[in-house]
């Protein structure tokens, strides 16, 4: 299998309500290993994704946010976050957990993997996929 | 380069259909399906944004998921264009991508 | 043109079921190859061959049981999706030390990796869900 391919997970819908968002980090989780060029778009609610301080304690349920933090240990470094999203739910990039990569190309730099993007570079990211699984 | 999206859920209630209309890119194509095609009907709440995007972007509706919802041709916008099954999958294969907005 | 399908929410509660399976048709009927559809989320439960809807409603497993045998579709449901929804192939079962099975003819319980694969050797991607 040579063939590299974009794909580009699309998350627009909130964590624990439903299962969604989870079952889609599965996906990424998996797809990692096929060495696809691979991207995360968080826009509409898909922004609750990502934001710090989440406690599932009293509902019982598994707090997956930490493992967005192990993403770039899968080499999915690229987490596009819509900042219009982010403004129209009274958040700002501050509100979100730090996520980091090593950069093998750089000599194992440390460098964020979140990367704020308007609505219109959104867009432009979207139209640039070959494949794009939304959950 | 063209991105064919989907819409399956109503507008009135749903941000999906404006947050598609909202990253759809000029040449694109919209189909409304299932609840989606609620989108279409004339003198809605949503008509303007759907309206405002019809020039650059074509938008459709599922027959049969129209038909089916009692939302025949005269209540849908004229700019909406109305395919069947078929019609759906040669949308699909004639732009490069299908993304679906669930 | 080769297409791969995947379904995400369930039968009845849904209509994602059913507008896949009339695209696949209809793509199949223009010439166009599905090689595979795969099923997702509570999706997976399109595939339970104990479902018994009333007779004057379309049999939504059937219906994609009966596509896939004439067409050669590789139906196959998300194991980790499954497992968590009690949809269990005949291996599975025993593998868990459950007392059942209820995986209907013509699906195959498989891993996540086939959704991938369907999305690199495949023309496009369509999604049915919510």
């Amino acid at each position: 299998m040579s063939e590299t391919k974009k794909f580009l997970y699309v998350n627009r819908k909130a964590p624990y309500g439903t299962i969604y968002a989870l079952e889609s980090l599965e996906v990424v989780l998996i797809g990692a290993a096929f060495e696809q060029d691979v991207s995360m778009a968080f826009l509409d609610d898909g922004v609750f994704q990502l934001t710090k301080g989440q406690n599932t304690e009293a509902i019982g349920v598994k707090n997956f946010s930490p493992t967005f933090r192990a993403l770039g240990d899968y080499e999915v470094t690229k987490l596009y976050v819509e900042m219009e999203s982010l403004e129209e739910r009274g958040l700002g990039p501050d509100d979100l957990q730090e996520i980091t990569y090593e950069d093998e190309d750089d000599d194992w730099e440390e460098k964020p993997s979140i990367r704020i993007v308007s609505r219109t570079e959104m867009a432009d990211i979207m139209a640039d996929q070959d494949v794009v699984l939304s959950f | 380069m063209s991105t064919l999206h989907t819409v399956n859920k109503s507008p009135f209630g749903n941000g999906a259909l404006l947050s598609c209309i909202n990253h759809c890119k000029p040449g694109d194509a919209v189909l409304l399906i299932e609840d989606g095609v609620y989108g279409a009907l004339a003198g809605s709440v949503v008509e303007h944004a759907v309206i405002t995007c019809a020039p650059s972007v074509s938008i459709y509706v599922l027959e049969g998921d129209a038909e089916a919802r009692g939302i025949g041709p005269a209540k849908r916008l004229p700019d909406v264009q109305s395919v069947g099954y078929d019609g759906f999958v040669d949308l699909v294969a004639t732009h490069d991508r299908t993304q679906a907005w669930l | 043109m080769k297409l791969g399908v995947v379904v995400s929410e369930g039968p009845y509660t849904h209509q994602a079921a059913d507008t896949a399976y009339h695209f696949v048709k209809a793509a199949l009927d223009k010439g166009h190859e599905v090689p595979r559809v795969f099923f997702y989320h509570d999706g997976v439960n399109v595939s339970t061959r104990l479902s018994v809807p009333p007779q004057d409603e379309r049999h939504i497993q059937q219906n994609w049981t009966a596509l896939a045998q004439e067409k050669g579709i590789d139906l196959v449901v998300c194991i980790a999706a499954a497992q968590r929804r009690g949809l269990l192939d005949e291996n599975e079962a025993k593998r868990q030390g459950k007392d059942s099975n209820n995986i209907a003819e013509g699906f195959r319980i498989s891993g996540l990796g086939q959704l991938i694969e369907m999305g690199i050797q495949t023309d496009r991607l369509v999604m049915f869900g919510d």
